[in-house]
């Protein structure tokens, strides 16, 4: 059974990602994860440049380095716990009922890659501790969405539950596994789905939205709107958003080809930038 | 990618420069003081640390890891150049480097599990102990100042250190060999200087091919030593690697700090340089001294150089005295003192492992004998113990007339003696039941035996029964894949 995993750290970001968390897993009815990672850094130490070599220095170097690192890890921890701790308060309050809790040694992208086999859909602050300027995206995201091939929610600093939500379609075949998935999972049944394809406005494309339309509603979906719009994709994605209301966009991601992990940089992460609303990510 | 050589490149820089600094320094004194056991020119051990450590830093597999001109090596060469020249070593070296890229694509850096730690810990103080003996040559037959010069070498070395803040600052060999060196002139004391060894450096090193005939006759030359170097600088690189991992609680690539080595070697071979190899010490200074990334390698080799180039009228005055005091304190450094110690609370196998690999090393000047005779050692000890887990339990029907054996643990070469005697041959019973079931053979003595054990019964006029053979006999097949799958390892070792 896969589960609902939400990444905490000591950021503004950690309560949106609880009530994200809390959220996606009431309705996908599905067991939500908790998960802090302390990711070791490597840490100055104090400077002794006397170069010198003394009787069993290995040893006692190797004693002060590990205590040293205890010391730090220690602190680490206990603040990883009091932030789970917290974490675990906020979504029971949102009505989950038995968060998990999981905290994990190790560099935060490699953590996320070795739990991605169990995780049905990851979540994540957008702006890790580091960042306080709002325009900024965390440094782990874009290796974080790079590296991983599961479904990820990226929520900015404030979460409210989406009223009315917005599909990136271009009918690629992404876009169409993405619509598949979409309409069969049960996370935004009951949602009104806005598909927007910016594009040529032309027959071609309006019987393309058509089918998409369609495809949700023989699952079940009902209030579906689609929308042809020319323009440059960033800036009519967003302009519709946000003159329509809409409280999250879903989007398909690049493939996983070498070329086209760099290429994640321009359009994907100037939305996550500009974003106001949570994207949720699919990448298939 | 971008992330990865961030991390393993600027992720330390003020650290990493610093402690460049501080290796490139240390470096020096032990690169002459090597090559002076090889019984080269000093600009062959300058040339081969600068190549080795700033070809590693991009090759290597071990981020913090310092290696170059190396002490194990140079002891290896002594008889290749006094005998043959340096066209020769070169060469050796080149060879070397190829064998032991030849070695990281064979993945043969996982042998060192079989290198228990009673070895390595033997390899380091055989080592320190070469160090310190290739020292003594210095201090035989020579005049008053050259002690006193030595021991105040060794004071500074450290108790400079002890100084309130630039004691922390300023690396303690250099203070020495700079304090010694101006004492030296400055009173006119006549001794012998680096100069009078051989040649240093003046130019960057260039690329030459070596200087040899390309045959068979030069290889068979070569080939000897160049086995030996691969072994042992693989060893050494392997343990100093480990070492690194350790102190930085960090991973390695053994496998491509194999080839990594291999690809240093090879161009230092082009470059004029002799084989080098992990060094032990110099990595630990590097450690700490704040050095965690490639880039202190590369720093140390970027320093070195430019400090050898322009610094080599200078170089060529110190006294070999404050060389010693430097050379001293690395072979102290060197040496495991816990390990004798733990001479006491250790078990009196591991105490000779040890001990072997020591006194095999001294004895023959090779680290790769020591070694050997240590493995095979461990490896005896070990299947002695083993042996002990064997163990054969009789009992006796009602009526008299069966006797049953139950053999229980691990039957194999060392233990087969064992199992045989605990079968009474001289008792007269109808039927002889032998229960393999919670038993393991482990090789074609142990099935011997048994054809033994049931043909000697037999001839006593018993019928014998062996029961669960199949299962016993399950460990005989060399199938390495199984034990990896914890089910299958139930299966086998299960009965227990």
């Amino acid at each position: 059974m896969k589960h609902i995993f939400a990444c905490i750290d000591g950021s503004r970001s950690a309560e949106a990602v609880c009530d994200a968390g809390a959220w996606v897993s009431q309705r996908v009815n599905r067991k939500l994860v908790l998960l802090h990672v302390l990711d070791k850094k490597v840490y100055p130490t104090r400077t002794d440049l006397s170069g010198n070599l003394g009787m069993d220095t290995r040893t006692h170097l190797l004693d002060e380095l590990a205590e040293l690192d205890a010391r730090r890890s220690k602190l680490a921890l206990e603040a990883g716990k009091q932030q789970l701790d917290t974490a675990v308060a906020r979504v029971r309050e949102k009505g989950v009922d038995k968060p998990e809790t999981l905290q994990r040694h190790g560099h935060f992208v490699e953590t996320l890659a070795e739990l991605q086999e169990d995780a049905r859909l990851l979540v994540l602050g957008r702006q890790g501790e580091e960042h306080h300027n709002a325009e900024e995206i965390g440094s782990n995201l874009e290796s974080v969405i790079r590296t991983l091939s599961c479904r990820i929610l990226i929520t900015p600093p404030d979460f409210t539950p989406p009223e009315k939500v917005l599909l990136a379609y271009d009918a690629s075949p992404t876009a169409r596994k993405v619509l598949y998935i979409i309409a069969r999972s049960p996370l935004y049944k009951g949602i009104p789905i806005h598909i927007l394809m910016v594009g040529e406005e032309n027959d071609a494309n309006q019987r393309l939205l058509d089918e998409a339309r369609e495809q949700l509603e023989t699952e079940g979906h009902s209030d579906v709107v689609t929308t042809l719009k020319v323009g440059e994709v960033e800036a009519t994605l967003l302009g519709y958003q946000e003159a329509q209301g809409l409280g999250m966009i879903i989007m398909g991601a690049y493939g996983h080809s070498r070329i086209r992990q760099f290429l994640v940089g321009s359009t994907t992460s100037n939305l996550l930038r500009k974003s106001p609303v949570p994207i949720l990510l699919m990448r298939q | 990618m971008i992330q990865s050589i961030r991390q393993n490149w600027f992720s330390n820089i003020r650290g990493d420069l610093l402690a460049g600094i501080v290796v490139a320094l240390a470096l020096i004194p032990e690169a002459i003081a090597f090559s002076i056991i090889a019984g080269v020119d000093p600009k062959v051990g300058l040339y081969a640390s600068f190549c080795i450590a700033a070809v590693i830093a991009f090759t290597g597999g071990r981020p913090g890891m310092i290696s170059a001109a190396t002490g194990a090596m140079a002891l290896l060469m002594v008889t290749l150049v006094r005998d043959h020249g340096l066209e020769y070593l070169l060469a050796a070296t080149v060879l070397t480097g190829l064998m032991q890229i030849a070695a990281g694509y064979l993945k043969l850096g996982s042998l060192m599990r079989f290198v228990s730690r009673s070895v390595v810990t033997g390899f380091v103080n055989a080592l320190a102990i070469l160090i310190f003996m290739a020292q003594l040559p210095e201090l035989t037959n020579v005049t008053w100042p050259v002690y006193a010069l030595t021991l105040a070498g060794l004071g500074i070395i450290y108790l400079f250190p002890y100084i309130p803040v630039i004691g922390k600052l300023l690396p303690s060999p250099l203070v020495c060999i700079v304090a010694i060196t101006a004492v030296a002139i400055f009173w006119g004391v006549d001794i012998r200087t680096v100069g009078d060894m051989g040649e240093l450096p003046d130019t960057l090193p260039i690329f030459l091919w070596p200087d040899v005939p390309l045959n068979l006759e030069t290889f068979m030359i070569i080939l000897p030593y160049a086995i030996m170097l691969t072994v042992v600088g693989l060893l050494e690189s392997m343990m100093t690697a480990t070492i690194v991992d350790d102190l930085t609680d960090t991973k390695s690539d053994k496998n491509r700090e194999c080839k990594g080595q291999g690809v240093a070697n090879t161009i230092t071979g082009f470059f004029g340089g002799m084989a080098g190899c992990g060094m032990i010490g110099q990595s630990i200074i590097n450690i700490k001294s704040g050095g965690r990334t490639r880039l202190s390698s590369l720093s140390a080799a970027v320093f070195l150089l430019l400090l050898v180039v322009f610094l080599s009228d200078w170089l060529s005055i110190i006294p070999m005295a404050a060389l010693v005091a430097v050379m001293i304190m690395v072979s102290i450094g060197t040496f495991s003192w816990g390990s004798i110690i733990n001479l006491k609370k250790h078990p009196l196998s591991s105490n000779i492992v040890m001990v072997t690999t020591v006194v095999v090393v001294v004895a023959t000047h090779n680290l790769a004998y020591g070694v050997f005779v240590g493995v095979l050692l461990a490896a005896m000890f070990f299947a002695n113990k083993v042996g002990h887990y064997m163990h054969v339990r009789k009992s006796m029907s009602e009526d008299g007339s069966t006797r049953s054996y139950k053999v229980i643990g691990q039957v194999f070469f060392a233990s087969s003696a064992q199992f045989m005697e605990s079968f009474d041959f001289k008792e007269a019973v109808e039927k002889v039941v032998i229960d393999l079931t919670s038993a393991h053979f482990w090789d074609i003595t142990a099935v011997e035996s048994l054809d033994r054990v049931i043909i000697k019964l037999r001839r006593d006029g018993a019928d014998v029964d062996v029961i669960g053979l199949n299962e016993a006999s399950k460990t005989l097949v060399d199938r390495f894949g199984v034990h990896d799958d914890p089910k299958e390892v139930e299966k086998l070792m299960g009965g227990h």
